[in-house]
């Protein structure tokens, strides 16, 4: 079966005052259909701009994206993208920040038949009570279901995940993390999440994909997460597998960090190492 | 009422009061000293009492109630402001959104903008052959600037994020424009639409004086020509308190946009 999602040694580089430098480095990643893949990376690695590639929003220096068989050449509908910060549009209600991407998307069905589109998912979300609320009067988590509504709105058949929680506290993080997976259950979408926790990738994940330090970042071996659903946090602690992947992609990490340290100069890294909060 | 909350509302009707009352005696000490020609107030208020007590009254073309001049110029603002957003709200957005536009006028804006309104009047006089289009069109070129770069700033300052948005829901160009573009901008907007509001206003003596036209400008130099000092006084106190008052409803207006 060929990938659904698939970069194929894609480098994207950005100018700095010391010459041209390489963010990302021959990336190959292949995504099956349905499947969930985490990317798990040292911020300032790249992940986003890996996002930016597959959305479409930026354009690889060299190798090709494509989804479904496609390359990419720009954004489109095919494609959701929940942001780490939100990116709601603050004048507009979450019933008509998540109902702009519908009136995009589905322009050829009738306007009852798109809100009632909009309504479900808002109601997906759990956000139907603060449907008319603005998202200044939101907290940070609701904003982040806005958000994922908004993405899963569209229907895309990938739905592309940018450090979703990375801006949440460890509560509300757990809560939405049961969310996405409850929500992902639902329809099974194809999914790249990209995050800095490794724990939350375990929760999530089918497979996990360690992103090297950059710059120069690449991606390592992929790690399977054979770990049945759904996914109780409280067990996951204990079951063997957990400590056996989670102790595979630190060390995938930290080697890759030390080796950066001895080959260029040191730079500010940081990996959420923490216990899980949640269940302890 | 507690005592505390009514000391501090009559201490707030008394100091603004005091203000006016310290300019108001240095007003009376010169009149009675070395400028013996500047009215007193109290002889102000005698002279322009006919004018604010019947203040629509219609005498004659250049006698007519403070109020009723008041509204004559109110109107020739409110048609040159109208012309001023018309123009400088699109030229903002262009030079916002396009570099190649900013690139090409910005220096030009630069150069029309200091320009004064006892300049831009003779021309409009050519161009129009009439002086009510040639005092709109004077009160237009010179309230536009501040509404054409406040609503290219407010543009250019839309976070990135915005425009992420609509590049990955591929929302139209119009869409982008009215759902995104626009309200993002739309306080940056205000604040030049009140600046601009502020300039046709003071604008509008200087068109009136210059084109002998009905209304608180042309009064004023009519006045002065006929040598009742008395009625100059009023009219500087009759524009300045209308002037207040725009600013302050366009503040309103203003905050309410902002607080979005």
């Amino acid at each position: 079966m060929s990938a659904f999602v698939e970069l194929c040694g894609v480098s994207k580089g950005f100018n700095s005052p010391s010459g041209r430098m390489n963010v990302l480095e021959d990336v190959n990643l292949e995504v099956a259909q349905g499947e969930f893949v985490a990317i798990v990376g040292y911020s300032g690695s790249g992940k986003t701009t890996l996002v930016s590639l597959l959305a479409g929003l930026l354009m690889p220096d060299s190798g090709t994206v494509n989804v479904a068989g496609k390359r990419v050449i720009g954004p489109g509908p095919d494609r959701g993208v929940v942001f780490q910060n939100y990116s709601l549009l603050p004048w507009l209600t979450v019933f008509e920040n998540i109902h702009l991407a519908v009136e995009q998307v589905f322009s050829n069905e009738s306007d009852a038949q798109r809100r009632a589109r909009t309504e479900r998912y808002v109601e997906l979300v759990n956000l139907t009570h603060a449907k008319d609320r603005k998202p200044g009067q939101l907290s940070g988590g609701m904003r982040q279901r806005v958000s994922v509504a908004r993405a899963l709105a569209m229907d895309p058949a990938v739905l592309l995940l940018d450090e979703p929680l990375g801006a949440l506290d460890a509560l509300t993080r757990g809560s939405l993390q049961t969310e996405i997976e409850r929500i992902w259950q639902a329809d099974r979408k194809t999914v790249v999440m990209i995050t800095n926790d490794v724990d939350e990738a375990i929760l999530l994940a089918d497979r996990i994909i360690p992103l090297s330090a950059g710059p120069k970042a690449t991606l390592g071996p992929a790690i399977a997460v054979d770990i049945e659903r759904p996914r109780d946090r409280k067990a996951l602690n204990h079951h063997p597998d957990f400590k056996r992947v989670r102790t595979r992609v630190i060390e995938y990490l930290l080697g890759s960090a030390a080796q950066r340290r001895t080959a260029h100069a040191p730079r500010p890294t940081a990996v959420a190492l923490a216990e899980p909060l949640v269940g302890t | 009422m507690s005592k505390i909350a009514s000391a501090r509302s009559s201490k707030g009707f008394f100091l603004p009061f005091l203000g006016i009352l310290v300019v108001v005696g240095l007003w009376a000490l010169t009149s009675s000293t070395w400028a013996p020609a500047l009215p007193s107030p109290a002889r102000t208020w005698e002279v322009s009492k006919p004018y604010i007590l019947a203040p629509f009254e219609k005498r004659g073309e250049l006698d007519q109630g403070i109020l009723r001049f008041t509204w004559y110029s109110l109107i020739r603002v409110a048609k040159g402001y109208t012309l001023a957003i018309l123009l400088g709200t699109p030229l903002g957005l262009l030079l916002g959104v396009s570099k190649w536009f900013t690139r090409s006028f910005d220096p030009i804006i630069q150069i029309l903008r200091p320009v004064s309104p006892l300049a831009w009047l003779p021309l409009g006089l050519v161009i129009f052959q009439k002086p009510e289009p040639a005092g709109i069109f004077t009160i237009a070129m010179c309230s536009m600037w501040p509404t054409v770069l406040n609503t290219a700033l407010g543009v250019r300052s839309i976070p990135q994020d915005y425009l992420t948005v609509a590049r990955v829901l591929q929302l139209s160009r119009s869409k982008t424009l009215f759902r995104v573009l626009l309200p993002a901008a739309l306080p940056y907007m205000f604040t030049g639409f009140r600046l601009s509001l502020g300039i046709a206003w003071l604008v509008i003596v200087a068109a009136e004086m210059l084109t002998g036209a009905p209304g608180v400008g042309g009064f004023l130099w009519q006045e002065y020509n006929a040598l009742i000092y008395e009625h100059i006084i009023l009219c500087i106190i009759t524009i300045g308190v209308v002037g207040f008052a725009l600013d302050r409803v366009m503040g309103l207006v203003e905050r309410r946009f902002k607080a979005v």
